[in-house]
């Protein structure tokens, strides 16, 4: 609202100043020229066509028909965009909540030593950088059903029916998931590791004369004072959740059939490999309403339970 | 905290972190078995008679010296750009006072909430029509001018006090100077964080290249690896062997730089 507010105020001040505006701006725009030429033509204009994408069909080669809303009507129908969005949905429902739990249960852990917490963060973070193409070539093969180190293991301590991992419609989504949370929680365990130092130690002493116990502190003090950077991480995990993409090209390609198969994955599909343009952006776009729907839900609720008093 | 607790503490942290490594390990030491060895188990984890020959010969099987140069090429060029174009930008979002400052500036930050998916199709397109496809500079094009960049360098020099910048003015310094000589030298952590984000991001891009690359000479890192994978799916060792090359640059320079890794970390979670 400030910022409105603000934006507002500029622009009914602009009128009155004279020689030095006109100056400013052409100094201010010579300063922002070499990048806006680039966001212009290669982010603005593509939302501008993508929009309009959404309600024509067209392949290239064929010209470009307008066809209303049936591209969003079609989805209705399609099994497997709805399969798609299934699994998204299943993804993020299983992800973000153990990636958060995990990502907090190691902060926490790593709040409390004080040697080796730099190698030890280094080893958790490895992941994240990592090329999630090579990651998950890896993990392919620790999968492998039949030969892979993870069902050897599982056969070794008597499971005799270990799952079958990215080749069975039963688990392929889990495969990923389990996959995609390692790679992750180094990065957010940093997050929240940043935020657990933001809390000052003093309401920890009170709490402590007060004959608090470890987890009435952890429950009063820590949660409650972490709800900003819990607020932060749980929205780029939703937002990244949706655009879960290379793992499952690289792992499952989608399958065994379409159990695997994600929203962007489909995109893609639609896009690139059966040229859908159109019906391709509308899945794009359906995409980012539910990842805009989320974040402003987020912020709704914001005032509800995130604490800013520090 | 008692003794015992601490060790507990440290024993969990250890088994954790051994799990995080788990997949590297396995992945370097299969990269020097033959493919026999690779799933047996018990794992072996130090090989009896490592297969160095396994890096030589991958780069006979598939051209990784080409995908390499492509890939250090276009992480350069990006890097380069985006640093030199986002720091010229937020430069004028933060420290020139002019009429639209806001409004451009809000039309920058509500771009960064669009998904790639959605533009993808569109830049296809554009790339299309101006010739560029199957070319490094369409990579180049629609990676260098993100609106994350410009963000990210404002958010910094906001907090540049503006008596630092008028000071070098009333000196005589006019924009240009007080961008060259007061803000970017101040502004060095914030631009190394960018740089690394970006390094990071170009290096590890897949579906950028996919859906841009086709044709070998042109082809990047990740394509390669992915080539090499369904070329060559049961050469186990060699397939870990092309994923150790293509990981290891990233892990260097991350251990190098990891301090601007974790404080731009913590700045855009703390900040947000």
């Amino acid at each position: 609202m400030k910022f409105i507010n603000s934006f507002f105020n500029n622009i009914f001040k602009s009128s009155d100043s004279g020689v030095l505006t006109s100056r400013n701006r052409k100094t201010a725009y010579f300063f922002l020229l070499p990048n806006f030429i680039g966001f212009f033509v290669f982010t603005l204009i593509p939302i501008a066509i993508a929009f309009f994408l959404c309600f024509v069909r067209w392949d290239f080669s064929n010209p470009m028909r307008f066809v209303g809303l049936q591209n969003f009507t079609y989805m209705f129908t399609d099994s497997t965009f709805r399969i798609a969005l299934k699994n998204t949905i299943f993804f993020s429902l299983v992800a973000v909540p153990s990636t958060m739990v995990i990502s907090l249960g190691l902060a926490i852990l790593l709040n409390k030593i004080i040697k080796g917490v730099k190698f030890l963060r280094t080893m958790y973070f490895i992941p994240y950088i990592t090329s999630m193409v090579a990651v998950a070539i890896v993990w392919n093969m620790l999968y492998s059903p039949s030969m892979g180190p993870i069902n050897s293991f599982l056969r070794n301590v008597g499971i005799n029916n270990p799952p079958g991992w990215t080749a069975s419609t039963d688990w392929s989504m889990i495969a990923i998931i389990i996959m995609s949370v390692w790679k992750q929680i180094g990065y957010y365990m940093v997050i929240y590791l940043a935020g657990l130092q933001g809390i000052p130690s003093h309401l920890y002493e009170a709490a402590t004369i007060d004959g608090a116990n470890s987890w009435q502190k952890f429950k009063y003090i820590t949660l409650p004072m972490l709800t900003p950077t819990t607020f932060f991480v749980s929205i780029m995990l939703l937002i990244g959740s949706f655009k879960v993409f290379t793992q499952v090209m690289v792992m499952t390609g989608g399958g065994p059939g379409r159990s695997s198969n994600v929203l962007v994955y489909y995109i893609y599909n639609q896009a690139f490999v059966y040229n859908r343009f159109g019906y391709a952006s509308a899945i794009a776009f359906v995409l980012f309403f539910i990842v805009l729907a989320i974040t402003i839900f987020q912020f709704k609720k914001e005032e509800k339970w995130v604490n800013y008093t520090g | 905290m008692s003794k015992t607790k601490k060790i507990i503490v440290y024993i969990l942290l250890i088994i954790g972190a051994a799990g995080m490594v788990m997949p590297f390990a396995w992945m370097l030491s299969a990269s020097l078995k033959t493919n026999v060895q690779v799933f047996e188990y018990p794992i072996n984890w130090i090989p009896d008679n490592p297969q160095w020959h396994n890096y030589i010969e991958i780069w006979r099987q598939i051209d990784f010296l080409t995908y390499y140069k492509n890939t250090i090429f276009l992480t350069l060029v990006v890097t380069g750009l985006s640093l030199f174009t986002s720091s010229l930008a937020a430069y004028a979002f933060s420290k020139i006072e002019f009429p639209e400052r806001n409004l451009l500036f809000l039309l920058y930050i509500g771009t960064i909430a669009v998904p790639f998916q959605v533009i993808m199709i569109p830049q296809f397109m554009i790339i299309r029509n101006i010739g560029l496809s199957d070319s490094l500079w369409a990579l180049v094009l629609i990676q260098a001018f993100t609106p994350f960049g410009v963000f990210l360098l404002r958010q910094f020099f906001m907090s540049i006090p503006n008596e630092l910048s008028e000071a070098a003015r009333i000196d005589g310094l006019n924009n240009f100077g007080i961008f060259t000589r007061i803000v970017l030298p101040l502004a060095k952590p914030a631009l190394a964080t960018l740089a690394i984000f970006q390094f990071v991001f170009v290096w590890n891009d897949y579906l950028g290249p996919l859906i841009y690359l086709s044709s070998d000479s042109n082809k990047t890192i990740q394509l390669g690896i992915m080539k090499f994978m369904t070329q060559y799916s049961s050469d186990y060792a060699l397939i870990m062997a092309a994923s150790v090359v293509a990981v290891v640059p990233v892990i260097i320079i991350f251990l190098f730089l990891q301090k601007y890794f974790v404080e731009g970390i913590a700045m855009s979670g703390i900040k947000s």
